[in-house]
């Protein structure tokens, strides 16, 4: 397979690029700190990945890096076939209600970002006649919750964008993936308190394999967060109002 | 926080991150997987005015560089031995010196300079480390070696994490034959034979080890199991590379009464009775010969809420092996009895300016903590292992006194020149070092 990864650096996105890494994948990687993922990049070839695993630098607060990173990968790889996003940012929803300037740098990359990369990767895909298109939502895009109001904003659009493109282009051949992670020990998570059926990222990068693998529109995982979340959806606003949840 | 043996305990900011280099900034110390049994990896007692924190450099392990013709890998030091052996022991290599458990990081194998069953012929880590990149106190970053800083690589390996922080380890990995092990094993009366085995095995078996029945007295003194093994050679070897066993895990604390003296014993008396044969040999899976008790994860919850220390010296070797005797000796007469006891000849003193081992015998005794007997029991220890010309390893022990590490540890002026060099403020400090170096707390 021919996958290209942006996001490879850090938490889950490391975990399931060395999966991909050690069954022979050839990878692509994309980040915004050359340097860095430069040295992701020795690492996934050690773990097995063919060498050379190329990487361009992308940042998704930048939509000019989209094309050229895409372009750079479509070269390097000699075609693509799987296209994964797991970069995203994440600020509580204090920091973000005092500071305007981070919710606009938290919104930006995780919904508008990530929506114009993916309508990239999307255009070129097709061209070639479809592929995987996977991309790292959140169950905070599912109910608007009082922790999460910014960051659960912008993750459900992004939700929505992911469904709408699966429905419009499953049938030209395009299988688009929805994530959405429960919580998760990464760096992103560090300074909170870890709820009882917290994930490890491995375990996690393990199931989004299998999705993708198998082109499934959405999973929740670890998978006990889809009976979690179909309870908060179904909670009534008066209770939604009264609790931190 | 708490290192292996759960005691001591301390309250303290811990952080993590991928980035090594932005992680470790500015920490008192740094940790790797927590396997030092004492205080090592703990930073001092915080009053929570100051803003020191450690730390954890876990997430920190990416594979740098790998030569296939020489084996040479550099790494980030947070990579986890588990990790390099799931990676390259089925495409025929191996790290150079291994400790007793997968569970540790690179920077916590140079930090404590570890040991294995080869020490006898390969000497510890630090004596394979090829180069180290080391943030120091001032956040400068520092790549050593033999040739660079030379001095600096000397007290950084050993040097349990007080001379900077190791950001990554250049080593060779080593060809090994095949991934499995031909081993074998013998029941041994008493510490003599135990002593006269281990050195008849030296010259025929790059690895050895004798587990010993602390609670076997008299003629007795000293009975155990000797392990010998090499790796075997692919004729030897299954076709198949070893299947990665389940491991079961201790679920939550034990009651303190379940390790007593009693259970201890049984456990020694079985262990030595459930090898009636003389002698055994055959093919063994690396996990199970280097790493028998990563079988069972979490396995120091057993000991109950005390917690638990190791006691691990070194005594000279003499031809009567009266240090060795009388180490052991006063260990049983003062009531200790240990679960584990490993006992094993050492080879050359390695480079390190702390280095733990040096020619003679080690031994190794794991006890439950009892708040008076255990420091009183460690400091009879120390008095003898001082007078016999011996030293402690700093990564098992969380009770030495200042002033005994000082009379056993000659190297320590040189060693503490080099922290004033590089860390004149005194940053970079540990619980162990403020117990042991005279550090400011
Ligand atoms: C079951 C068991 C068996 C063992 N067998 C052996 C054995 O056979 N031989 C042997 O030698 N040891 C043995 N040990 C001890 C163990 O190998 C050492 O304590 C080792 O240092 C633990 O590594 P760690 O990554 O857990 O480090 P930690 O315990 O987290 O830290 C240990 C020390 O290393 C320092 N350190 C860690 N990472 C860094 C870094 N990146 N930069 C600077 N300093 C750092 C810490 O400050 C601390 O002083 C054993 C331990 C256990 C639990
Ligand atoms: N952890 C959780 O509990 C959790 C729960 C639900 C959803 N999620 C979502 O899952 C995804 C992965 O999360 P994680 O926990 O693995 O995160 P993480 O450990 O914080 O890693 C985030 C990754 O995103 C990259 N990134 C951040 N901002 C970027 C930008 N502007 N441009 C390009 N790359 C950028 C980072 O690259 P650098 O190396 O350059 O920093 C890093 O590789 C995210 O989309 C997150 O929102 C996480």
């Amino acid at each position: 397979m021919k996958v290209v990864v942006l996001g490879a650096t850090k938490g889950m996105g490391r975990s399931l690029a060395r999966l991909f890494a050690e069954r022979g994948d050839q990878l692509f990687i994309l980040g915004r700190d050359a340097e860095d993922i430069d040295r992701s990049a020795r690492d996934l070839e050690i773990r097995g990945a063919p060498a050379p695993v190329g990487c361009a630098v992308c940042d998704l607060e930048d939509r000019h890096t989209f094309a050229p990173a895409l372009e750079a990968a479509e070269k390097a790889l000699g075609g693509l076939e799987t296209v994964v996003v797991t970069a995203g940012r994440f600020a509580t929803q204090e920091a973000m209600e005092e500071d305007p300037e981070l919710a606009a740098s938290v919104l930006t990359a995780d919904f508008t970002g990530t929506v114009l990369f993916c309508e990239e990767a999307r255009r070129r895909l097709l061209a070639r006649g479809g592929g995987t298109l996977c991309a790292f939502s959140s169950v905070a895009g599912d109910r608007g919750r009082k922790p999460v109001v910014l960051y659960g904003a912008a993750k459900a659009g992004l939700s929505h964008y992911l469904e709408g493109i699966d429905h419009k282009f499953r049938a030209a051949g395009l299988k688009t993936v929805c994530i959405k992670p429960g919580f998760v020990k990464t760096g992103m998570t560090a300074g909170l308190k870890p709820p009882p059926f917290a994930g490890e990222p491995d375990q996690v990068a393990r199931a989004v394999l299998r999705a993708i693998d198998r082109g499934r529109p959405v999973i929740y995982t670890p998978g006990i967060w889809r009976w979690v979340m179909l309870i908060i959806r179904n909670l009534p606003r008066a209770v939604m109002r009264r609790i931190g949840f | 926080m708490t290192g292996w043996g759960r005691y001591p305990a301390v309250t303290g900011l811990e952080v993590q991150g991928e980035d090594i280099r932005r992680t470790t900034a500015g920490a008192t110390l740094c940790r790797g997987l927590g396997r030092s049994y004492g205080d090592s990896s703990l930073i001092p007692a915080d009053d929570s005015t100051s803003r020191r924190f450690a730390a954890c450099t876990t997430r920190a392990d990416r594979l740098l560089a790998f030569d296939e013709t020489t084996g040479m890998l550099r790494a980030e030091a947070g990579l986890s031995l588990l990790e390099i052996n799931r990676l390259f022991l089925r495409r025929g290599w191996f790290v150079p010196v291994s400790p007793g458990t997968q569970f540790v990081t690179l920077g916590g194998m140079v930090a404590s300079d570890v040991h294995g069953k080869n020490h006898h012929i390969d000497g510890s880590f630090g004596e394979h480390v090829d180069q180290i990149t080391l943030q120091t106190a001032d956040g400068r970053v520092i790549v050593c070696s033999d040739q660079q800083e030379p001095e600096l690589f000397r007290a950084t390996i050993g040097g349990m994490g007080l001379t900077g922080h190791i950001l990554e380890v250049q080593f060779p990995m080593r060809a090994i034959p095949s991934p499995w092990i031909f081993e074998e094993s013998r029941r041994i009366d008493n510490l003599g034979d135990m002593v006269d085995g281990l050195k008849e095995a030296a010259d025929r078996w790059p690895m050895t080890v004798g587990w010993v029945d602390t609670l076997a007295r008299g003629r007795h003194l000293g009975r155990g199991i000797l392990m010998k093994g090499r790796w075997a050679t692919p004729d030897e070897a299954p076709a198949k590379p070893p299947p990665t066993k389940r491991r079961l895990r201790v679920p939550f604390q034990l009651p303190n009464f379940v390790l007593s003296k009693l259970s201890i014993k049984a456990f020694n008396t079985l262990y030595y009775w459930k090898h009636i044969r003389r002698e055994k040999r055959g093919i063994a899976a690396p996990e199970s010969f280097f790493y028998p008790l990563d079988a069972l994860l979490d396995w120091n919850l057993i000991y109950g809420s005390r917690g638990f220390t190791q006691y691990q010296c070194v005594v000279p070797h003499t031809a009567d092996n009266g240090p060795a005797r009388r180490v052991l000796d006063l260990f049983r007469r003062e009531g200790g009895c240990s679960f584990l006891c490993v006992i094993k000849d050492c080879g050359a003193e390695g480079k390190g300016m702390l280095s733990f081992l040096k020619p003679g015998m080690s031994i190794a005794v794991d006890f439950p903590i009892h708040p008076t007997r255990t420091p009183a029991l460690v400091d009879k220890l120390n008095e003898l292992v001082i007078a016999e010309g011996g030293r402690i390893y700093l990564t098992k022990d969380a009770f030495t006194r200042a002033e005994h590490f000082r009379a056993m540890e000659l190297r320590l002026e040189a060693f503490n020149a080099v922290r004033q060099r590089w860390d004149p403020q005194g940053t970079l400090r540990s619980a162990q070092s403020v117990r042991m170096l005279g550090d400011t707390p």
